[in-house]
């Protein structure tokens, strides 16, 4: 190379480096290149760890109890994981966003009572279900206006929606428990049925799975919880997709209100929604949602909601107390959330190859340097 | 200067021309009635120290901002771009210092965000194969490779994560202008020559025409045909390489900033209250300075 003489300044510093074919390819280091298998062990490890974990509390019981696996205690296991399975898919979209929706419990609760208002308002049965359903869909268009558009911490918004919903049921229910309305065919296939929340579960499981894996919208969801701002940068529209994430939320909550309140055959204004909505927010985060967004799949909430209902069921089975039943959700809860980060220390911004040994290391303890990304 | 190769474009119409733009934010003065031009197939740089307005201009450009006064023609025709959607339908694509990438998704799902091959009418399914097959072609035709397509842009490296950002904004349709806001920062000397390479070829390839900013003069020169310089919200300098050495421009760049610096600094006692002053002096003293330039 040819130097300016008399040019004192640092001409060559970028000349020295041509690539050495002459090309404008990125060099590519081959041991990046992980296999498929490989990929989807470490897209999948949380799933995978969680599957195992589900299968050895299947065999535990199994040996503990000859009652764990029958048939009958088999519909009993149903309608514990439906209900968690439900909560728990209405909100991992808004915990991919790395928001979270506080409300759903309540809109659970409040939606069977819609219906009976409806009905006694004279409105037939399955249109105050539709109405009920609309209503509920638009408790969660206010919580995702409310949260967009005024910047209101969406923790902060749906506590409010939480308690405001919680007295308009005391109020308007006078604190009373009441028998849904309705008989006959409609009522079996909206949860009366002994397998009916079962069927609509795995429905939802495999409808917004593709919702989330398949769709425009899906991916702008993971795109915006993953990182708004480039998102905004490529020209998604934020704030319709997180509003219309809060909705879908609600929509559910209201679903499974109804679905449930035909299930157990009366509904109580004093039922808990705050704690059945963190279930479902449990199950999630066990079956590896990120609170801090961008993470998050359908099918890891559902495996995580079958293991809370296995936990649930089985200490029922073999009777524990259901006391243990919280302390065990306790430390599930912490174990897949310690989990959960150190994962995606591991295999999300380490540097490529071996990161999923790099992750079992990280979980098992043997420290290993991961390389920082610059 | 043996790699450098600069064309004379004079004769090549202008794609871009921006005229008499000002543009405040309060009280400061962002820019001051700038003037520049861009024509077909060039790669402009823009020079200027921290605060001398190129964001702004490139914001103007992108349609984040409106300028106060002024008009932006678009091969000849006088265009508003009132957001950042106008600019894209005017072809104008940029990549911003953060890359805009989404970490946790695949690069084929960066390359096509929202601008998904999508099925199924009003649900939107995502074609993945579709998308999956042409970003392998387009990434080979512009000869960047990356481990796989498949694997979140985490895992990428500076330099591929650039690349990316890159091809994501020349694959669009209709594209004339590529902004790059300091494309080269925080990267190695070896990934800068490849993001240089692949910035030039595209240039040659397409009929993409770029404005770069950056700091480091060394690679602009290697990168662009023409430099301009701003200085306190002007143009004050439009050559093309061919006019112009890289020691007369960083002599011009290192004079001016001495000359504030050496100018600006208080005397030893003198109380910081008396600094400020004297700073304003300074600054109205450098301006009438420059405008009897």
């Amino acid at each position: 190379m040819r130097r300016d003489q008399g040019a004192g300044l640092a001409l060559d510093s970028g000349h020295d480096s041509p690539a050495p074919n002459g090309q404008a390819t990125l060099e590519l280091d081959r041991r990046m290149t992980p296999s498929a298998l490989r990929r989807g062990m470490d897209l999948h490890l949380q799933e995978i760890v969680i599957t195992v974990v589900a299968c050895g509390l299947v065999l535990f019981f199994t040996i503990d109890s000859p009652y764990f696996f029958t048939s009958a205690n088999a519909a009993a296991l149903a309608s514990f994981i439906a209900p968690i399975a439900f909560f728990a898919l209405a909100e991992v979209p808004i915990l991919i966003l790395g928001e979270i929706d506080l409300s759903v419990g309540e809109v659970y609760v409040l939606s069977p009572f819609l219906v009976e208002y409806l009905n006694s308002a004279g409105i037939p049965i399955w249109l105050g279900i539709v109405l009920a359903l609309l209503i509920s869909g638009a408790i969660g268009w206010i919580n995702g206006l409310i949260t967009v558009k005024l910047h209101i911490p969406s923790f902060i918004t749906t506590l409010g929606m939480t308690f405001a919903l919680e007295g308009i049921i005391l109020i308007g229910s006078n604190g009373a428990p009441a028998n849904p309305v309705g008989t006959g065919a409609l009522v079996l296939w909206l949860g009366g049925g002994v397998w009916a929340e079962a069927y609509w579960a795995i429905a939802f499981v495999i409808l917004l799975h593709f919702m989330l894996r398949r769709t425009s919208f899906g991916l702008h969801t993971v795109a915006v919880g993953g990182n708004s701002e480039s998102a905004r940068e490529s020209g998604i529209k934020v704030d319709f997709v997180k509003i219309w994430c809060f909705v879908l939320c609600a929509f559910i909550g209201g679903l499974i209100g109804i679905l449930d309140g035909y299930h157990i055959g009366s509904i109580d204004p004093d039922t808990p929604g705050l704690t059945f909505m963190f279930y479902g927010v449990a199950a999630a985060v066990i079956g590896g949602t990120a609170l801090t967004g961008g993470r998050g799949t359908m099918i890891g909430a559902s495996i995580g909601s079958i293991v809370l209902g296995i936990l649930e069921d089985g200490f029922h089975v073999i009777s524990v107390s259901s006391f243990a039943y919280d302390l065990i959700l306790g430390i599930a809860i912490l174990v897949a959330m310690i989990l959960n980060v150190q994962i995606e220390r591991a295999t999300i911004r380490g540097a490529g190859h071996g990161s999923f040994a790099r992750a079992l290391d990280s979980i098992f303890g043997r420290r290993r340097k991961v390389p920082v990304r610059q | 200067m043996s790699n450098v190769e600069t064309k004379d474009r004079s004769d090549v119409e202008d794609v871009l021309r921006i005229e008499d733009i000002s543009m405040s934010f309060g009280p400061v003065k962002a820019l001051r009635s700038v003037d520049l031009h861009l024509r077909r197939g060039e790669i402009l740089g823009l020079v200027g120290d921290n605060g001398a307005g190129k964001s702004t201009l490139v914001k103007i450009l992108t349609g984040f901002y409106k300028p106060d006064h002024g008009r932006i023609f678009i091969e000849g025709k006088e265009v508003r771009l009132r957001s950042v959607q106008d600019a894209r339908e005017q072809g104008i694509e940029t990549v911003f210092q953060d890359l805009a990438l989404v970490d946790e998704l695949s690069v084929y799902h960066n390359l096509f965000l929202n601008r998904e091959h999508t099925g199924g009418g009003w649900f939107r399914f995502l074609k993945n194969k579709s998308m999956r097959a042409a970003a392998r072609q387009y990434l080979d035709d512009i000869a960047v490779d990356v481990p796989s397509i498949d694997v979140p842009v985490a895992k990428l490296s500076g330099g591929q994560r650039q690349a990316i950002a890159v091809a994501r904004a020349t694959q669009q349709k209709g594209i004339k202008i590529l902004l790059l806001d300091e494309p080269l920062a925080a990267m190695g000397a070896k990934e800068t020559s490849l993001i240089i390479k692949l910035v030039k070829s595209l240039c040659k390839q397409t009929d993409i025409s770029v404005i770069v900013i950056d700091h480091n003069y060394t690679h602009l020169f290697e990168i662009c045909d023409r430099v301009n310089v701003i200085q306190q919200g002007r143009v004050t300098l439009d050559k093309n390489l061919s006019e112009i050495t890289l020691e007369a421009l960083i002599e011009l760049m290192v004079q001016s900033y001495r000359r504030e610096i050496s100018m600006s600094e208080p005397a030893p006692g003198v109380h910081s209250d008396v600094s400020i002053e004297t700073n304003i002096d300074i600054t109205v003293a450098t301006r009438t300075y420059k405008d009897a330039q």
